[in-house]
């Protein structure tokens, strides 16, 4: 039998223990994409209050377009079809773009578990993945803003760009896509390394080899039998072979644009999955 | 209230909680029983298994063994039902500060899945109480400690949580700001019978806020009881402070340390 006190203080606390009010925090799928529009809200507000941050991650593309583009395609050393050099690099520059920012999702993520941001996030009824996805559209949302200016940046540079609706959008999409993979990738490496210094380590060490171990700058065809098998299992690799098709003019997919953004979805979904479990091991 | 503890009255219990990591033992088959409507401190100094135990009673770590329910739901089997009738509040400063007041509560409500014609009167009351109406839409990173905490508050609460879980509420706020977290928890527990969960390191917030606390050291409780009868269990003019210092003194020269108490105390209060 309860005490009339402690009955009378669990009325004013469980209302939904009365009849007819609503239970707290329902479940299910509608929940679900709540709490990944949550998330995906408070991340572009931020973004949107400071946005000095994506004008500065064009720098780095402004410099192999413009200085590295423009010497090796003097070169004439790299064969690329019937592109030029230089429209054939601006795919791979606009996916390591991609990659770059996106990758910094996991310092980001070890800051706010620092902050205790991550915590009350993981004690609330949220689902994992939830979270997880939130940053990946997040990411996604921000990678398209950043591709509008490098796409001005590449049109500045008179490199012939597909105008066509379709052509944008299947950027567009690989660009998200691609957004949320590397961005996914950034939260699990983090939920394994825990700390800044080891992230920033560990960020170095797989960041450029995946760019180097790509298509990015230079055909698959070119690269000796090793690195072509490590090609073949880097996702940059199929990003970059779907922007090199929609993006440019004459630009040819290796793979098929079917098995690149096959791919890059079926590489997303283990991450969401993995991040999920992982996330968790980052507060302990 | 009536003497005998039924379980309906009982918002946290845990029987025998244990968290051992490879061969360290933190928290050693702990028992802890918190009713409904009081103010529980849990103490100890640096290294007793207060946060280990925190994180077990809110489930961010699994128990070895041992179980603990709040609210009527076991932390291992209903997770999720016990993270909806939790508020937390962590030691950091934990606001967003890209954000403002408003959008951290409004994201917290919905992450709760609060319904969108309740967010934002909730919200409003929730401001309202804690007293930064007129903050409520400037950033966070413009706050002072004692407002971003009192935000944290605001935002543990909105969702009407049978346990709020506080952990060392206020330190690092000013005298001014601390008072204004205690008489805000007073105020909670007095209108709307909440239970509150709270580690702290400052006797003063101890005997101040709780009805009942628990002492940890090494792992384990001991001691426990009401302040006032722990103090008068000390001597006629004993403070908290004794009696942690008796306790945890005790056991630190019985562990063979022949330390001063006073410099472990100094050494304790310097690590934070």
């Amino acid at each position: 039998m309860i005490s009339d006190k402690a009955a009378g203080q669990k009325r004013l606390l469980y209302p939904e223990k009365k009849g007819g009010l609503r239970t707290v925090s329902p479940s299910g799928l509608a929940a679900f994409f709540g709490q990944v529009f949550a998330i995906v809200e408070v991340e572009i507000r931020k973004v949107l209050r400071d946005p000095i941050e994506l004008f500065s991650r064009v720098a780095q593309p402004i410099l192999w377009l413009a200085v590295f583009g423009q010497v090796f395609s003097r070169i004439k050393g790299i064969p690329t079809g019937n592109l030029s050099y230089m429209a054939f690099m601006a795919p791979g520059i606009l996916a390591q773009s991609v990659l770059f920012s996106a990758i910094f999702y996991g310092i980001s993520v070890i800051w706010e578990r620092d902050l205790g941001i991550v915590q009350k996030l993981l004690v609330s009824p949220s689902y994992r993945e939830a979270l997880v996805s939130g940053k990946a559209v997040a990411a996604g949302i921000r990678g398209l803003a950043q591709m509008v200016l490098i796409y001005i940046l590449i049109w500045a540079m008179r490199i012939n760009l597909n105008h066509g609706v379709v052509s944008i959008l299947g950027v567009m999409t690989a660009v998200f896509l691609g957004s949320a993979v590397f961005s996914t990738f950034s939260l699990v490496v983090a939920c394994i390394v825990k700390t800044r210094e080891r992230f920033m380590g560990i960020g170095q060490l797989l960041t450029m080899p995946m760019f180097f171990a790509s298509n990015a700058i230079y055909p698959v065809a070119l690269m000796p039998a090793w690195l072509r098998v490590i090609a073949r299992f880097n996702p940059l690799t199929y990003l970059v072979d779907a922007l090199r098709q929609l993006m440019v003019q004459g630009g040819q997919s290796v793979y098929g644009p079917g098995m690149d953004f096959g791919v890059l979805a079926a590489v997303f979904l283990v991450l969401l999955l993995l991040a999920s479990r992982l996330y968790l091991g980052i507060v302990r | 209230m009536t003497g005998e503890t039924t379980a309906q009255d009982v918002a946290v219990r845990a029987s025998q909680l244990t968290k051992r990591f490879g061969s360290f033992t933190a928290v050693s088959r702990l028992d802890l029983t918190i009713r409904y409507g009081e103010i529980f401190g849990l103490l100890g100094p640096n290294g007793a298994g207060k946060s280990t135990t925190i994180k077990m009673l809110i489930t961010l770590l699994a128990p070895t063994s041992g179980t603990a329910v709040i609210a009527g739901f076991d932390v291992a089997d209903s997770s999720m039902d016990v993270r909806r009738r939790i508020g937390y509040v962590p030691q950091m400063l934990s606001a967003d500060g890209g954000l403002t007041g408003r959008e951290n509560l409004t994201l917290s409500a919905r992450l709760y899945g609060m319904p969108r014609h309740e967010r934002s009167e909730n919200i409003r009351h929730a401001l309202k109480f804690m007293g930064l109406e007129a903050h409520a839409d400037k950033l966070v990173k413009a706050y002072s400690g004692g407002m971003i905490r009192r935000l944290e508050i605001a935002q543990a609460l909105l969702h009407h949580p049978a346990v709020l879980v506080l952990d060392e509420p206020t330190i690092g706020l000013d005298p001014v700001a601390r008072h204004a977290v205690w008489e805000r928890l007073k105020v909670l527990r007095r209108d709307l019978g909440l239970t509150v969960l709270i580690t702290t390191h400052d006797m003063e917030e101890a005997d101040e806020l709780c009805d009942e606390l628990v002492i940890l050291h090494h792992g384990k409780k001991i001691v426990a009881g009401k302040p006032a009868d722990l103090k008068a269990a000390i001597g006629p003019d004993a403070t908290l402070d004794d009696v942690f210092t008796s306790s945890c003194g005790v056991i630190i020269q019985e562990s063979g340390d022949f330390r001063n108490v006073n410099q472990t105390r100094r050494t304790a209060r310097r690590l934070g």
